[in-house]
């Protein structure tokens, strides 16, 4: 039972943590366009010198 | 032949080495494009698109152009996600180029770059040098906002969300235990229940408590305040339960509460942005403003028209879909209208501008349309009025039980199981897709309240031949009188009538004609000139008879013009109106689903009469003026009818206005000009019945929310006040009660099969054939 005073705040820590996570991908426009950055993988980026 | 390398367009035998092998090109500038993309070191361009690529088009120079360093860009041309990422490459290419974001989804760029290293217009010319078309604009402010609202809708649905998965985890142990939780364990889900529901109420909930603050700033009782005040009410009591380590905690049912209201919302917020895309199409597209009536300007193919106009040059199709919902090209040639927003599909055309910016058709129905959408419909401002007595009455009930049992808890379970906000929901929403649906379909609505009357229509009135008819008169028959043969007496005919505007001059069709001398018009009368050193006449039969000097020997009846020279009669031409291959269907349509249909015309009774019989319109009656029709209507009103008037909407305004929904043929016409509930902006007759089966089904969607919103809230009042339901179960059943009317008014509007043709014409014809 002793745990639950370790886990639970961290629980708790950890809840913040993944909503900062998720407010930088939404700031960064992650999810303005849902379509076409899954065709960029596909695209090749290096640019020759 | 190859098709071209780079458009996929039939090739004329261009070639050159490209990427090692001899390619095939249809023109100069797809070949110039293609070196371009491929010496840049983009190839891989090639093997990603999904698409062939758009023909690239030589483009005036753009002038004025800001150099501030930051701008937005329309982009044309891209055909997939693989043109996207070849402008963006282009773009970080160039030196000057900070930033650059293209997104596909909107065909929109978002361009960062340093001034003082290049302009934009050297920077455009860089899209242009590999095909694309990219011109500056001002993002709309709404357009902005929305993307705003949109991020800021999802920030919170997710705190609310994740917080209240969060908080139920922490909740569990409470439900499950039976007591064997020691008092310490509990206290520590306590506290951390309470910590993440802080910022689920604080900020997550900010629209709750900011809306009911303004209802109470404007002393108006709405809807967001019993749900400010449940929540509130919930965590303040909870709170206390938490520092004083006694009493009940609902940390869970607040935070959830929170999470399916805001679900609600969101859900809400995204299905209104879909149900006005056509729209947003509409009036994001803005005709080019620099523009002046008088102006010649080249349009070239894939381009859209900048302004209304006339072709003086050239010959072509065009798409006019997104004024018209009707995909089917338009042929265009010299002379023929040409409206803003439509796409020039074949060939260059020089056109003369007529309207420009706001003056254009296009512009006015964007103006109309977000007219209608703007103004609020008597059913959404009943809903709103008696969703005010049943909150007034849902904060007494709370405040009596709360004295009553002296419970708190009970109180806040009476604000959150009701539910007025399904009935604010209910209406808008609905009414929405249905307007964005018959736009698609040719069917701009005015007026929202349109709606209503529309699905009780039980008799149509068509006010005039025109609407039914296509208004180019034809030959039906001629009869030769005198000696010479039908054949030389048409063409006679086709001479005189040369230089006339009559619409009885199409009739005679093209062909030989003599040289006549002396030619005089005689307005409402005919036509007379000098042939062969005698006189000719073409006219009513009183003219000609005046001519001759002898009544002619046959009788006539009918729509008959009349040929006689100084001695003889010789001709009759009968003229007829050719029906809308449309509106046979339309009445065969509205008779099948009961609907009486007139026709109140203001032509000589026999020809009005000849096209009832014809498309079996029983009521007829001919010869009306304007104000004989607004007492047909008003008799058909007196009778219990109520009357839907169909008309051209620019002289019959006071018809229109009498009767309880008004259609108008707006194809063509100035659209600012008409007074009608419903333009036809494709002059389709088939969207009078489509509207009539979208209002009818929108307004059985609202009943049935109506009716379950009170239903639910009827129900669940009194249990909640009975001390029935708890917390949870409150919060489940208001948030269940929204979605179900949210996911109702989701449910498809249009008649089954009407999606795959926007167009129609297969759907008037597949009701003329079942």
């Amino acid at each position: 039972m002793e745990s639950l005073y370790l886990l639970v705040p961290l629980s708790v820590v950890l809840v913040f943590l993944t909503g900062w996570l998720f407010w930088r991908a939404l700031e960064s426009g992650q999810f303005d366009d849902l379509e076409r950055p899954a065709h960029d993988v596909l695209a090749d980026d290096d640019l020759p010198k | 032949m190859n098709p071209c390398f780079h458009c996929g367009l039939p090739c004329a035998g261009r070639r050159s080495v490209l990427l090692g092998e001899l390619r095939d090109f249809c023109c100069a500038g797809c070949e110039a494009v293609a070196h371009t993309i491929v010496d840049g070191g983009f190839e891989s361009y090639y093997r990603t698109r999904t698409e062939p690529a758009s023909t690239p088009h030589a483009r005036p120079a753009l002038e004025n152009l800001p150099n501030n360093g930051s701008a937005s860009l329309i982009l044309e041309g891209l055909r997939c996600s693989a043109c996207a990422w070849l402008i963006e490459q282009v773009l970080r290419r160039q030196a000057a180029v900070t930033g650059v974001h293209v997104n596909y989804a909107t065909q929109r760029a978002q361009l960062d770059w340093e001034p003082s290293q290049a302009s934009l217009a050297e920077l455009i010319a860089a899209i242009r040098a590999i095909g694309y078309e990219a011109t500056p604009y001002n993002p709309r402010r709404q357009e902005e906002a929305y993307r705003r609202e949109r991020r800021a809708a999802l920030w919170r649905l997710f705190i609310a969300g994740f917080g209240a998965m969060q908080v139920m985890m922490y909740a569990f142990p409470a439900y499950v235990s039976d007591g064997e939780l020691s008092a310490e364990a509990s206290q520590l889900m306590r506290w951390a229940s309470l910590l993440i529901t802080i910022p689920v109420l604080l900020f997550a909930c900010r629209p709750f408590f900011g809306g009911a603050w303004r209802e109470i700033a404007n002393r108006r009782i709405g809807l967001d305040t019993p749900i400010a005040l449940g929540l509130a009410g919930g965590f303040v009591a909870s709170a206390w339960a938490t520092f004083t380590g006694t009493g009940e905690v609902y940390f869970d049912s607040i935070s959830m509460l929170a999470f399916l209201l805001l679900a609600a919302r969101y859900a809400h917020l995204v299905a209104m942005r879909r149900a006005s895309a056509m729209l947003d199409r509409l009036l994001r597209w803005t005709p080019l403003a620099a523009l002046r009536p008088g102006d010649r300007i080249t349009v070239a193919p894939g381009e859209r028209v900048p302004a209304d106009g006339v072709v003086e040059e050239g010959a072509s199709s065009a798409d006019e879909s997104l004024l018209t919902g009707e995909s089917r090209p338009v042929a265009k040639r010299a002379g023929d209208v040409l409206v803003a927003g439509s796409v020039n599909l074949e060939q260059p055309m020089v056109m003369r501008v007529i309207r420009a910016g706001a003056d254009t058709q296009a512009a006015a129905i964007a103006r109309l349309a977000e007219r209608a959408a703007a103004a609020k419909p008597r059913i959404v401002a009943a809903a709103d009025h008696i969703g005010r007595y049943l909150t007034a009455v849902v904060l007494l009930v709370a405040l009596g039980a709360a004295l009553y049992w002296g419970d708190v808890w009970i109180a806040v379970a009476v604000l959150m199981a009701t539910c007025p906000c399904a009935l604010a929901l209910a209406a808008p929403i609905v009414l929405t897709r249905a307007n964005a649906l018959l736009l698609g379909q040719g069917a701009l609505v005015t007026r929202s309240s349109a709606h209503a009357a529309l699905e009780k229509v039980t008799d149509v009135v068509f006010d005039k031949t025109g609407t039914l008819t296509t208004g180019h008169l034809s030959l039906a028959q001629t009869i030769a009188l005198g000696r010479a043969t039908g054949e030389a007496c048409i063409v006679l005919a086709r001479s005189l009538e040369a230089s006339s505007r009559h619409p009885a001059a199409q009739a005679f069709g093209g062909g030989p004609t003599h040289e006549l001398h002396a030619v005089r018009n005689f307005p409402g009368s005919g036509i007379e000139a000098r042939f062969d050193a005698r006189r000719v006449r073409i006219g009513t039969r009183q003219f000609c008879e005046a001519l001759v000097g002898a009544p002619s020997q046959r009788k006539f009846g009918g729509a008959w013009i009349f040929l006689a020279d100084e001695r003889q009669w010789l001709a009759a031409f009968e003229l007829a109106d050719q029906v809308r291959p449309a509106a046979r269907a339309l009445v065969t349509e509205l008779r099948a689903s009961g609907i009486q249909v007139h026709l109140a015309s203001g032509d000589r009774p026999e020809v009005g009469a000849g096209l009832a019989r014809q498309l079996w319109i029983e009521c007829f009656a001919g010869g009306m003026n304007p104000q004989d029709k607004c007492d047909y209507v008003e008799r058909l009103q007196r009778e219990g009818c109520v009357v839907a008037m169909v008309g051209d909407g620019l002289n019959d305004a006071p018809v229109l206005a009498r009767a309880d929904v008004s259609f108008a043929m707006g194809g063509g016409a100035d659209a600012a000009q008409l007074r009608a509930d419903v333009v036809l902006t494709g002059n389709r007759l088939g969207a009078v019945t489509d509207a009539m089966d979208a209002a009818e089904r929108a307004m059985r969607l609202i009943r049935q929310n109506f009716a379950w919103a009170l239903a639910y809230n009827a129900i669940v009042l009194p249990l909640a006040a009975l001390g029935m339901v708890g917390p949870w179960e409150a919060a489940l059943g208001m948030a269940a009660s929204s979605i179900i009317v949210m996911l109702n008014a989701s449910r498809p509007l249009a008649a089954k099969g009407t999606w795959k043709a926007s167009t129609s014409s297969s759907r008037s014809r597949s009701y003329s054939y079942s």
